[in-house]
């Protein structure tokens, strides 16, 4: 049977493989490490309520209702960053994106529960984000690249993308509206609680 | 009427010591007199009856002001209770929309209609269920339960296939092991094959028949990243199985020569000899996917169990592939040889050596449209030129996503062999994932 010894010959790359995992691990960032290094001043933080309007796009956006009732964002002047959630194929994405001046500055990939399309959080992915806008179809203006067998990963980075310069162009046009109820006491909590 | 004021007045002059007489007023003076008092008194009893009117009215007043701000005091705590509550029922709300089942299904179909001079067929190809289960965030089951020719049984030409059913434990950020029945890993085919993710409407024939997609195995199996844009795979697992069916005579028998047919996909499988996939992928360019995949077969007659007196074959395959897209353009390539000890030329003369590849520009017009052109060859038998059974073919055609997950497909072939068996026409599909 020398299968068996085959078998052991080949397990032990793959043992050696599991012991160095934790040195190959990657680090995710926080939501507070994200908005921390997301502006050069503190944030005001703010609230907006996801209303019929602000769904309705969700809808031809995501092309379904955003799975939540309002988004809390925070705001230096004409900078804006969010956290949003989404799923890619079976698993819910967070993403920290952040718009300035109508423009993407910072998408990065807080956490990622699928299987497969992990690089999607490298900066080799995420950079090609920057600087686009949205165009008057409400695409993005800048052509993204995939990853192969991570299209819905893809797909969903670019939709959340597109949501956030709607979101961005929504706070910053209506700046006194946007301010919902409870806005005081939120900014005393600033923590996220990430969709499961 | 005498009045006392009257008298007072009196005894105040006499007491001045003035004359009574000569200075006293008259009676109709005084009368007047009183008369003009009496009327300022009423007056000034009026006053006084107005005014207390208007100090119970303001206290009236006062008492409904003191009941006003006592009301609103209260509204104040209520307004205040009520927003706690909504503010609890909107993270109630927000939890339970955020919150997704730990069980979840979804799926992929396709319905093809082949017309080629071989003959007409419309088939409902494959009708895939996925059910996963997450048991937690890091132990999570995969299972794809599949029809094929949408029907199954004796005498039937479809079969229910049990794809992939295993438990992947996430044990590091990006590194995975995975226990069960899996897909192999090799070719880009054989793990994505949602019909909404490729072109053409059959699976091409190289991956088909050289890899042989879809392959799944048995075994353990890991993946994950190596350093950004890098990522491996490795498995042990169950191996192929020439002598798969064999009864009376294995040798005469060409589809026990195939690999495709030596598949034992996880049914009562020979387990004698085990076989070994590792697979290294690069894609820290966006758009750009190169994997390079090697495998090693310690024995494909599986210890030749039923005693042919063939003796152990090993065999190799080794199998690069690029997916690139970008922009709207994309490419598709990939080549596979199998190299197999020449035991195999008893069962079937040529073929330790089989290969193949294909090209496969494409092009997409719009988010909706996408073209495509396809040249693949591939040989099963390359280990003799004799019996070499070279195919080429070309394939072109067109994709139509109705919706970014459902597409409707046609393409052209042409399918040109040393055997003289050409498979020429064209190719309707509709597919679905979700």
């Amino acid at each position: 049977m020398n299968f068996k010894v085959k078998t052991w010959r080949c397990l032990l790359p793959i043992l050696m493989l599991l012991q160095a995992a934790p040195l190959l691990a990657a680090t995710y960032i926080t939501p507070t490490e994200f908005v921390a290094t997301s502006f050069s001043a503190q944030p005001e933080q703010g609230l907006i309520w996801l209303k019929a309007p602000e769904q309705a796009m969700a809808v031809k956006l995501f092309g379904h209702r955003y799975a939540g009732l309002r988004l809390r964002y925070w705001r230096t002047d004409e900078r804006t960053a969010w956290i949003l959630d989404e799923i890619g194929k079976e698993r819910m994405i967070t993403m920290g994106i952040v718009v300035d001046q109508d423009q993407i500055s910072r998408v990065a990939i807080l956490e990622y529960r699928e299987s497969r399309g992990g690089e999607i959080r490298h900066p080799f992915f995420t950079q090609q984000f920057v600087g686009a806008s949205m165009d008057s179809k409400q695409d993005l203006s800048n052509p993204i690249d995939g990853i192969s067998g991570a299209t819905l990963s893809v797909r969903a980075v670019t939709n959340a993308s597109r949501f956030a310069l709607y979101l961005h162009d929504l706070v910053l046009s209506q700046s006194a509206e946007a301010k919902a109820p409870f806005t005081s006491q939120d900014s005393a909590q600033n923590t996220y609680a990430p969709g499961r | 009427m005498f009045k006392p004021r009257s008298l007072g007045f009196l005894v105040l002059t006499v007491l001045l010591g003035q004359p009574v007489s000569a200075e006293l007023p008259s009676v109709d003076a005084i009368w007047q007199l009183i008369q003009l008092q009496q009327a300022e008194i009423e007056t000034l009893k009026a006053k006084l009856q107005s005014q207390e009117q208007r100090l119970v009215e303001a206290a009236d007043r006062l008492r409904t002001v003191s009941q006003t701000a006592d009301q609103a005091a209260s509204n104040q705590a209520e307004i205040a209770e009520t927003r706690l509550m909504l503010e609890s029922t909107v993270e109630s709300v927000e939890a339970a929309v955020t919150t997704r089942s730990s069980t979840e299904m979804g799926g992929y179909g396709e319905l093809h209609m082949n017309r080629t001079n071989q003959g007409d067929e419309i088939d409902f190809h494959r009708f895939v269920l996925f059910f996963n289960h997450a048991f937690s965030e890091r132990l999570n089951f995969y299972s794809e339960l599949e029809i094929e020719h949408s029907i199954a049984g004796e005498g039937q030409v479809g079969e229910v296939e049990l794809e992939q059913a295993f438990i992947q434990w996430d044990y590091q950020a990006e590194q995975r092991a995975k226990m069960g029945l899996f897909l192999l890993p090799i070719g880009i085919l054989n793990e994505t094959h949602e019909p909404d993710t490729f072109y053409g409407v059959e699976r091409n024939a190289i991956e088909r028949n050289i890899i042989p997609a879809t392959w799944w195995e048995a075994g353990v199996a890991f993946n994950g990243e190596i350093s950004p844009g890098w990522g491996y795979d490795l498995a042990i697992h169950s191996g192929l199985n020439l002598l798969t069916g064999s009864e009376s005579d294995p040798v005469g028998a060409s589809r026990r020569s195939s690999l495709r047919s030596a598949r034992q996909k996880v049914a009562e499988a020979n387990a004698d000899s085990l076989a070994y996939t590792a697979r290294v992928s690069y894609s820290a360019i966006p758009g750009l996917q190169v994997r390079g995949a090697i495998q090693h077969q310690a024995d494909i007659t599986q210890g030749d169990d039923e005693g042919f007196g063939i003796d152990a074959i090993r065999a190799n395959l080794f199998e690069v592939d690029i997916n690139y897209s970008r922009d709207r353009v994309g490419l598709r390539a990939l080549y596979a040889r199998w190299m197999i000890d020449q035991g195999i030329e008893r069962l079937n003369p040529g073929a330790n050596r089989q290969l193949g590849w294909y090209l496969e520009p494409s092009y997409r017009l719009s988010p909706e449209v996408g073209f495509f052109a396809r040249y693949g060859e591939y040989d099963l038998t390359a280990g003799q030129q004799a019996t070499s059974d070279k195919r080429r073919q070309w394939d072109l055609g067109m994709n139509y996503w109705l919706h970014e997950n459902v597409v409707l497909k046609f393409d052209l072939q042409r399918q040109d062999n040393e055997t003289g068996k050409n498979r020429d026409g064209f190719n309707i599909g509709l597919g679905y994932s979700y």
